[in-house]
C-alpha cells in the first residue's frame, strides 16, 4: 500500500494554504464549533481591549509590552490550533485531490438513446456533462469517465492510476466485477457503461466534502471528549472568576493579564486545538490507506470491532488452490499417471487446471491432443476430462464421481488411492481423482496456499481483541484445517452469502461490533448489516452503495489496517487530552506563586522551578501553552502508534508516556522559557 | 509503637475485620439470600401491607428517583415546620426556643441530606422532640436513601442489560430493619454502658467543688449517637459533638464511634463484591481508596502530633502535641485519625475542633472532603467514586483506543454530560459559595443580618479564609462538620449552605443512579483483549490519578489562599 | 409524583415510631442497668454530688488540681472549644497569658516543662483529663498550698493515673475531679 501518497508531512503548497486558512478560521462563527478555543479567542479579544485602555494611558494593569507579549501568545495560540486543523484539512483533500485529478475532463463517448441522427447516437461530451443513468461507450485506450457499471461486454482495465496496482484486471457486464471507476483505463474491448453516480456525488467527492469541514460531523466518541473538555472549561473559567473575590480578601490586586493567562493556560487548549485535526487525520491516513470513507464515524467504529468476516479466497490463501502431489495408485507408472493428469487438465482454463499442468512440467505441445473432444466440468458429472481421438478417455474429478464412473465399468477401486483421498481431505486438501479408461491411476492433490505471514497478522488482531471468522465455501473438514493453519478463530463453511448475514446478526445480539468485505451484489445486504461494511472497489455499485467504506485496492486484508487506524485516532484523543490536563499541574506552579508573591511572601515555595519573576513566570506559562501545540501537530496527524500489548499494558504505556510525560514536560519546557525570557527582561 | 499510634492502627484493622463480613451480609440481604435475621421478614412485610408498597414491583431508574425523591421532599417540609414550632412541642424539659425560618430551612435540608451542618447547638437549640422525631429519624432514613440509591447502582452493574433497578420502598426498608437497626441497637448499647446518658431527663444542675453552680446538659443521647455515625450523619446531640465527653466518654468509646462511621461505607465496597460478583473490582476500589486516605491521614497525623509550631516558639512541651480544640483522653493522633476519617467519610462528627486543626490537617480535611469518594458517606461515597470512574473509564478507554466503556456497557456523551454535569456542580458550589462569602466579607462587612459579615470570622488571615472554604466544601460534601469559628447563625450561611447541601446531595445522586440506569439499558459488550480491565490495578491508579488531577487542578488555587499560606506562613 | 406521596406518607409514619419511639425507648430502658442508669454517672462526696464522672469542671484554686482552660468556662449547659486557628496571634497571646499566669502561680515549674493541654483549650471545654505529666507540675504547688509532702501528692498522682484502654491502646490520662476529690481526703 505505498501508492501515490505524498509521504512529507508538511509539504510547502500545503503549509501556505493552511496559513492562510488558519486566519480565516480566527472568524467567530467558524470558532463556535470547537468552544475550547472560542474561549482563548474571547481571552486574546479582552487582551486586545487591554492594550487599548494601556495605551490610553491606565496604568494599574502592568506594562504595555506585557499586555501586547501576552496578547500576541494568545492569538498565536488560537492561529496555531487553526493551523492544525487547517493543515490536517489540506492534506486530506490534497489526497483526494490527486485522485480525483484523474477523471477530471475526460472526453466522455456518451450515447444519445435518440440523437440527432441516429438512435443510440455516440457523441463525444466532457465528462462533467455526464448525469447519472447516462450511458457512454469506452473501447481500448480510453480514459474512463466516470464511476459506473457495465452493462454490455468484457475488458481488461488498467486500475493503476487508482490502487497503484499495475497488472490489468478484467471486468465485465453481469456478475461482481461489473464496475468500473473514472480514471482507469480500458486495455482491451469494448464496454458500455452505466453511469452509476451524479457528478458531485461519488464517493470521493463525499470524501472531499467530509474533510473539508462543511458537512463534517462529530463522531460520537468527539462529541463526549467536547463535552467532558467543556467542563473542564467552565471548571477553570469558575477557578478564575472566584479568584477575583478571594484575592480581594486577600489584598492581592491581580491584573487582567494574568486573569486571562491563568484561565488560558489551565484550560485544555492542547486537545481542544488539536482535536478536529486528530479527526481529519484520521479519514486522511484511511484514505492514504486507499479506503474511502463515507463518515468519520466508520473510522471510529472500526477501532472497536470485535468481529472481522474475512473471505478465505484471496485473503487468508492465496488465489486458488494449486496441485502439489501426485499419488499414483500401487502398481501404476508414476510418469503415466502425470501424463494423464496433465491430459486431463490440459483444455481446463480453471486455476486448479492450469496448477496441474504447470506441476506436471511436461510440455503441452508433445502431446497430440488435437482434434480431442473436451468434456467440461457440470454440476452433475463433477468430473472434466477429454476424448482423445483414439478413444482414450481421461477423467479427472470429485472422489465419489470418479469411483462410481470405476466401480460402474466393473474395475476395481485403489483402497490405498482411497486411503489417500481421506489423508488430503482430513488435510485440508482437495483430492481429485484421475482415471483413465475407466481404471483409477491415482489421486492429484491440491492444496490452499496459506499467504505468508497472515497467521502474525491474525495473531496481532487476537492481541487487539479481535475475533477473526473465515468464510469460505469448502466443506467444514477443508475450513477446518485451514481455519487452523492460518490461525483464525472461527470459519463459517460451506458458506451461502446468507449465511454470512445470520452471523453477523448473531454476534450483533452478544453486543458485538462486526466488520466485513465483499464485493458482490449478493453482499451488498450484509455489508450494510455489519458495523463496518468494506465494499471493494471492483465490486457492484449495490456493494459500494451498501457499505461504507470503500476500498480502492480490493486488498481484503485492508480491514486490519482499517482497524489499527480506528484503534489509533482514539488513542490520540485520549493520550493527547490525558497530556494536556496533566500539564496544569506545572502551569499551577508557575502562575499561582506568581499571582500572591507580593501579598504571600512564604509562597515563595510554590515556585519550585525558581521563576525569575511574576510576569516572567506567566509569559513562560503562556509561551508554552502556545508552542505545545505545533510541537503535537506532527502526532496529532500520524496517530499515537497502536501496540497490541492488551488494554491494561497499553493503559499503562500511555500513562507513562503521556500521563507522566504531560506532568513533567511542562516543568522542563516553562524553565527553559524562563531562563530564555531572563535574557531579555 | 507508642499507645496513641497502635491505637489509631488496631482502630483501621478492627474496621476491616469487621467491614468484610458485614459486606458479605449486605450482599446477601439485597440479593435475598438467607440470613439470621431472616426473623424480620414478618415486620418489614407487615411495613409493606401498611403502606401499600408492593415489593416485588420492579422500578426503572426514572421511578426509582422519582420515589426516592418524593419521600425526601416530604422529610424536608416535615423537619422545617417541627424546627419551626419546637418549643411549643412536647418533649422539652430545657425549654428551648423555636428556630428562625432560615436556621429552620438550613437544619431540615441539612438533616434530610445526610449533611448534619448544624448551625445550633444541641443543648439549646434543639428540643428532646426535635432531636429524637426529626434528627433521629433523619438520620435513620437519610442514610438508608443513600444506601438504597447505591443499591440500585450495584443492580444496574449486576445484569448484563435491564430496565429493573429494583424497588426503592424494599431496599430502602430492609437497610433500615436488617442493617441500620441492628446495628445502632448494638453501638448505642456499649455507649450507654460507657457512660453516654439515654434517659429523658433534662438538664441537672450541680455545685461544683469549688463551689460554682453549673448545669450539665443530658438526654437520650446514646442511640441518636449510634445513627449519627453508623449512617454517616454527624450530628451531634452536644454541640461539642463527640469531643463531648457524654457523648464519646473514652479511648473504647472513641474507637467504637470512629470504626461505626467508617463500617458500612467500607462494607458497601465489599458487598459491591459480592453482589455483582466482581471481588476483584471492590478489592482494586478498596486498595485505591485506602491508598487515598493515607495520603491524607498520615501528613495530619504527623502535623498534630507534632504541635503548633507558634506556640513551640513561646518555649513550652509539647509532648501531647497540638492540644487546642482536642480532648486529653483521645490525644492528637486519634484526633487526627477521627477528622481525616470523618471528613472522607462524610460523617462530619468531629471529636476535636477543626479550626483549631494544625494548617496540614485542615488542608487534608478539605481535601477528603472535596474528594468525598474515599468510601465516603453511606451509599453515596461509592456514588461520587463512580463518577470519578466513568470519567476514568472515558479518557482510559479512548487511550486503548476503543470507545470507552465499563463492565459492557458503552460509556457515550450522555453519560459523560451527566459524569461532567455533576463535577461542575460540586466545583461551582464551593468556589461559588465562597466567592460569595469573600465578596460580602470584603464589601458589605455591614451588613444587617444576625451576624454581621464583618463579624462571620473567629480568626483573621489565611485560617479565616479557610473557615468560609470549609463551610462550603463541607455543605458541598454533605459532610458536616465546620471551621465552627464561623459566625454561621445568619440569614446568608443558614440560606447558601442549604443550598449548597440540597444540590450537593441529591445532584451527585441523580447522576450516578441516572447514568447506570442508562447503561443498563445499552446492549451488553462482551469483554474482548482489547477491553479495558476495571479490575486491574492500572485502572485503579488511572482512577485515583483522575481524582487527584480534578481535584487538585480544580481547587488548587483557594486552597493556596487558605491553609497552604497559612502553612508557609509559620514554616 | 403523586403516586409516590401515599406510601411515602405512611412509610415515613411507621418509621417515625420506629426509629423515634421504639428504638430510644428500648436503648432508656436497657440503659437503666448501667452505670448511673443512663443519666450519666455522677461523684459523691459525703453523699453529697460534686459533680459528673465523666465532666470536667473549673479549678483555679492553688490548692488543686487545674483542669484545661475551657471556652465554656466548664458549665456544661453547653459545650464548645474556642476555635482558634493555631495562628492567631490573638489567640497566642491568650496561650503565652496563661503560660505567664501560670508560672507565676507555680515558681518552681520551668517553662519548658509545661504541657502543651494545660495552657490550651480542650474541644468541648469540659475535658475532665489532663495527662499525667499535666498533673505532675502542678505536685509542688499543690504540696505547697496544702502543707504537706510533694511525695505524697505525687505518689496520689501515680495512683490515679489511668492507663491506655487495656494497656495498649490511647493515651494516659488523669481525671482531675476524680484527683482533687482523692486529694481532699489526703491528711
Amino acid at each position: 500500500m505505498s501508492k501515490n501518497h505524498s509521504t512529507k508531512l508538511f509539504e510547502p503548497s500545503l503549509v501556505k494554504e493552511a496559513l492562510r486558512q488558519s486566519f480565516v478560521k480566527l472568524n467567530p462563527r467558524i470558532m463556535l464549533r470547537n468552544p475550547v478555543m472560542f474561549t482563548v479567542e474571547i481571552g486574546t479579544a479582552i487582551m486586545l481591549g487591554m492594550c487599548i485602555w494601556i495605551f490610553a494611558g491606565e496604568k494599574a494593569q502592568g506594562s504595555f509590552a506585557y499586555n501586547l507579549a501576552i496578547f500576541l501568545i494568545l492569538l498565536i495560540t488560537v492561529l496555531f490550533a487553526n493551523f492544525a486543523e487547517a493543515i490536517a484539512e489540506a492534506r486530506g483533500k490534497a489526497q483526494a485531490d490527486s485522485l480525483r485529478k484523474t477523471r477530471q475532463d475526460t472526453p466522455a463517448k456518451k450515447i444519445f438513446p435518440i440523437g440527432e441522427m441516429y438512435v443510440d447516437e455516440v457523441k463525444i461530451v466532457p465528462s462533467a456533462q455526464l448525469e447519472k443513468g447516462d450511458h457512454f461507450i469506452c473501447e481500448a485506450g480510453d480514459t474512463i469517465p466516470m464511476d459506473g457499471e457495465i452493462i454490455k461486454g468484457i475488458a481488461t482495465i488498467d486500475e493503476s492510476a487508482i490502487t497503484g496496482e499495475s497488472a490489468p484486471v478484467i471486468r465485465e457486464a453481469g456478475g461482481d466485477k461489473s464496475s468500473v471507476t473514472g480514471g482507469t483505463r480500458v486495455l482491451s474491448d469494448k464496454i458500455v457503461v452505466k453511469v452509476t453516480t451524479s457528478p458531485g456525488e461519488s464517493f470521493l467527492d463525499k470524501m472531499i466534502a467530509l474533510v473539508e469541514g462543511a458537512s463534517r460531523q462529530k463522531t460520537p466518541n468527539e462529541i463526549a471528549l467536547t463535552i467532558l473538555l467543556a467542563s473542564f472549561t467552565i471548571i477553570f473559567l469558575i477557578v478564575c472568576v472566584t479568584l477575583k473575590p478571594f484575592a480581594d480578601y486577600a489584598n492581592t490586586p491581580i491584573t487582567i493579564a494574568a486573569f486571562v493567562s491563568l484561565y488560558v493556560c489551565l484550560i485544555p487548549t492542547t486537545i481542544g486545538g488539536l482535536l478536529s485535526a486528530i479527526g481529519i487525520a484520521g479519514m486522511d491516513r484511511a484514505l492514504r490507506a486507499n479506503v474511502i470513507t463515507k463518515s468519520g464515524k466508520a473510522v471510529e467504529t472500526a477501532g472497536d470491532l470485535d468481529v472481522l468476516l474475512l473471505d478465505k479466497t484471496g485473503t487468508i490463501t492465496i488465489g486458488n488452490r494449486k496441485a502439489t502431489n501426485f499419488y499414483p495408485a500401487n502398481g501404476v507408472d508414476e510418469k503415466l499417471f502425470i501424463e494423464t493428469s496433465v491430459l486431463s487438465s490440459l483444455a481446463d482454463e480453471t486455476p486448479e487446471g492450469k496448477s496441474i499442468v504447470e506441476l506436471g512440467k511436461l510440455n503441452p505441445a508433445s502431446f497430440n491432443a488435437h482434434n480431442s473432444k473436451f468434456i467440461k466440468f457440470t454440476a452433475e458429472t463433477r468430473s472434466s476430462g477429454m476424448d482423445m481421438i483414439d478413444g482414450t478417455k481421461v477423467r479427472k474429478g470429485a472422489f465419489d464421481s470418479i469411483r462410481n464412473l470405476v466401480v460402474k465399468a466393473g474395475n476395481p477401486f485403489p483402497t490405498e488411492t482411497e486411503e489417500r483421498v481421506k489423508i488430503i481431505a482430513s488435510n485440508g486438501g482437495t483430492p481429485l481423482v484421475v482415471s483413465r479408461n475407466n481404471i483409477a491411476l491415482g489421486v492429484v492433490e491440491l492444496q490452499d496456499i496459506i499467504k505468508p505471514g497472515i497467521q502474525e497478522r491474525f495473531e496481532r488482531l487476537r492481541k487487539m481483541g479481535v475475533k477473526t471468522v473465515m468464510v469460505t465455501g469448502d466443506n467444514p473438514l477443508t475450513a477446518k484445517f485451514i481455519a487452523e493453519k492460518a490461525g483464525v478463530d472461527d470459519f463459517i463453511a460451506e458458506a451461502k452469502p446468507e449465511d454470512k448475514m445470520n452471523y453477523i446478526q448473531k454476534e450483533q445480539q452478544g453486543g458485538k461490533l462486526v466488520a466485513m468485505m465483499g464485493d458482490g451484489t449478493n453482499d451488498a445486504p450484509a455489508l450494510a448489516q455489519a458495523d463496518v461494511g468494506v465494499a471493494m472497489n471492483s465490486g457492484t455499485a449495490a456493494a459500494k452503495e451498501a457499505g461504507n467504506m470503500v476500498d480502492l485496492d480490493n486488498d481484503p486484508t485492508k480491514l486490519i489496517e482499517i482497524v489499527e487506524i480506528g484503534k489509533q485516532l482514539l488513542m490520540t484523543r485520549g493520550t493527547l487530552t490525558t497530556f494536556s490536563i496533566a500539564n496544569d499541574v506545572a502551569k499551577y506552579f508557575a502562575i499561582v506563586p506568581a499571582l500572591f508573591i507580593v501579598s504571600i511572601p512564604g509562597l515563595q515555595s510554590l515556585n519550585i522551578m525558581y521563576l525569575k519573576s511574576a510576569e516572567s513566570a506567566i509569559l513562560s506559562a503562556v509561551i508554552f501553552n502556545a508552542i505545545i501545540i505545533p510541537f503535537l501537530i506532527p502526532l496529532a496527524l500520524k496517530g499515537v502508534a497502536y501496540k497490541p500489548i492488551g488494554a491494561s499494558a497499553l493503559l499503562r504505556r500511555n500513562l507513562l508516556i503521556y500521563g507522566l510525560g504531560g506532568l513533567i514536560a511542562p516543568f522542563i519546557g516553562i524553565k527553559l522559557i524562563d531562563m530564555l525570557l531572563a535574557l531579555f527582561m | 509503637m507508642n499507645t496513641e499510634l497502635t491505637g489509631i492502627i488496631v482502630t483501621f484493622i478492627i474496621t476491616v475485620l469487621l467491614a468484610f463480613p458485614l459486606g458479605k451480609y449486605i450482599a446477601k440481604v439485597f440479593s435475598g439470600e438467607k440470613t439470621f435475621l431472616d426473623f424480620m421478614k414478618p415486620v418489614e412485610h407487615l411495613i409493606y401491607r401498611i403502606c401499600g408498597i408492593n415489593p416485588a414491583q420492579e422500578m426503572s431508574w426514572k421511578q426509582f428517583l422519582k420515589a426516592m425523591l418524593t419521600i425526601n421532599m416530604l422529610w424536608l417540609v416535615y423537619a422545617f415546620f417541627m424546627f419551626l414550632y419546637q418549643a411549643h412541642l412536647p418533649l422539652n424539659p430545657d425549654g428551648n426556643p423555636n428556630m428562625t425560618a432560615d436556621l429552620s430551612f438550613n437544619t431540615a435540608i441539612s438533616f434530610v441530606v445526610n449533611c448534619d451542618l448544624q448551625h445550633y447547638s444541641g443543648e439549646s437549640g434543639a428540643t428532646y422532640l426535635t432531636q429524637l422525631f426529626v434528627i433521629t429519624f433523619l438520620q435513620f432514613v437519610s442514610a438508608a436513601t443513600g444506601i438504597a440509591c447505591l443499591v440500585a447502582l450495584f443492580n444496574g452493574l449486576k445484569e448484563k442489560t435491564t430496565n429493573n433497578l429494583g424497588n426503592f420502598w424494599s431496599i430502602f426498608t430492609k437497610t433500615i430493619t436488617r442493617i441500620l437497626l441492628p446495628l445502632c441497637i448494638v453501638v448505642a448499647i456499649l455507649l450507654a454502658f460507657n457512660g453516654s446518658p439515654a434517659s429523658y431527663d433534662g438538664k441537672d444542675t450541680i455545685v461544683t467543688m469549688q463551689g460554682d453552680t453549673v448545669q450539665v446538659s443530658r438526654g437520650p443521647a446514646a442511640g441518636m449517637i449510634a445513627i449519627k455515625h453508623l449512617g454517616t450523619n454527624g450530628g451531634g446531640w452536644f454541640g461539642a459533638n463527640s469531643a463531648h465527653p457524654l457523648e464519646n466518654p473514652n479511648y473504647f468509646t472513641n474507637m467504637l464511634e470512629v470504626i461505626g462511621q467508617v463500617l458500612i461505607p467500607m462494607a458497601m465496597l465489599f458487598a459491591l463484591g459480592f453482589y455483582i460478583k466482581r471481588k476483584k473490582f471492590a478489592y482494586v476500589i478498596f486498595g485505591v481508596m485506602t491508598m487515598g486516605i493515607l495520603c491524607l491521614l498520615i501528613p495530619t497525623v504527623i502535623s498534630e502530633i507534632h504541635g503548633n509550631p507558634e506556640i513551640a516558639k513561646m518555649g513550652i512541651a509539647q509532648a501531647t502535641g497540638a492540644m487546642e480544640g482536642k480532648e486529653v483522653r483521645f490525644g492528637p493522633a486519634a484526633s487526627g485519625y477521627w477528622s481525616i476519617l470523618t471528613t472522607v467519610i462524610s460523617t462530619g462528627s468531629v471529636n476535636s475542633m477543626h479550626d483549631s486543626s494544625m494548617p496540614v490537617s485542615g488542608l487534608m480535611q478539605m481535601l477528603g472532603m472535596l474528594v468525598n469518594g474515599f468510601y465516603g458517606g453511606c451509599g453515596v461515597g461509592f456514588l461520587n467514586y463512580f463518577i470519578y470512574i466513568i470519567i476514568a473509564v472515558f479518557i482510559s478507554g479512548l487511550m486503548v483506543g476503543r470507545t470507552p466503556e465499563f463492565m459492557g456497557h458503552k460509556v457515550e456523551a450522555r453519560e459523560v454530560k451527566i459524569a461532567a454535569l455533576v463535577t461542575l456542580l460540586s466545583a461551582f458550589i464551593v468556589k461559588g459559595g465562597a466567592a460569595l462569602a469573600t465578596y460580602y466579607f470584603v464589601n458589605h462587612g455591614n451588613a444587617d443580618w444576625a451576624v454581621k459579615p464583618n463579624a462571620w470570622l473567629n480568626n483573621p488571615g489565611y485560617h479565616g479564609f479557610s473557615e468560609i472554604l470549609y463551610e462550603f466544601t463541607s455543605g458541598n460534601a454533605n459532610n458536616g462538620s465546620g471551621f465552627e469559628g464561623l459566625g454561621d447563625n445568619n440569614i446568608f450561611w443558614n440560606v447558601s449552605t442549604g443550598f449548597a447541601m440540597i444540590f450537593g446531595r441529591f445532584l451527585p445522586i441523580i447522576g450516578p443512579v441516572a447514568i447506570i440506569g442508562l447503561m443498563a439499558n445499552k446492549k451488553y459488550v462482551p469483554e474482548s483483549a482489547g477491553t479495558l480491565k476495571v479490575d486491574s490495578l492500572t485502572f485503579g491508579m488511572m482512577t485515583f490519578a483522575v481524582i487527584i488531577i480534578i481535584t487538585a487542578l480544580s481547587y488548587f488555587p483557594p486552597l493556596v489562599l487558605g491553609p497552604i499560606a497559612e502553612y508557609f506562613s509559620i514554616h | 409524583m403523586k403516586k409516590y406521596l401515599l406510601p411515602s406518607l405512611k412509610l415515613t409514619l411507621v418509621l417515625i415510631i420506629i426509629c423515634s419511639v421504639l428504638y430510644p425507648l428500648f436503648i432508656a430502658a436497657v440503659s437503666k442497668l448501667a452505670p448511673g442508669g443512663g443519666k450519666g454517672e455522677t461523684l459523691k462526696v459525703n453523699g453529697k454530688v460534686v459533680g459528673y464522672a465523666n465532666i470536667g469542671q473549673k479549678f483555679t484554686a492553688d490548692k488543686y488540681f487545674w483542669t484545661r482552660p475551657s471556652a465554656v468556662d466548664y458549665n456544661a449547659a453547653g459545650s464548645a472549644g474556642s476555635n482558634m486557628g493555631p495562628t492567631n496571634a490573638e489567640y497566642l497571646k491568650q496561650v503565652q497569658d496563661r503560660i505567664d499566669t501560670f508560672l507565676v502561680h507555680n515558681p518552681s515549674v520551668k517553662k519548658e516543662d509545661i504541657p502543651a493541654e494545660l495552657v490550651t483549650a480542650s474541644g468541648s471545654g469540659l475535658d475532665p483529663n489532663v495527662s499525667p505529666h499535666g498533673a505532675y507540675v502542678q505536685v509542688a504547688r499543690i504540696a505547697k498550698a496544702r502543707n504537706i509532702s510533694s511525695e505524697k501528692v505525687k505518689a496520689l498522682v501515680v495512683q490515679q493515673v489511668q492507663k491506655p484502654l487495656l494497656g495498649l491502646f490511647g493515651p494516659e490520662k488523669v481525671n482531675i475531679l476524680k484527683l482533687n476529690i482523692e486529694l481532699d481526703q489526703l491528711k
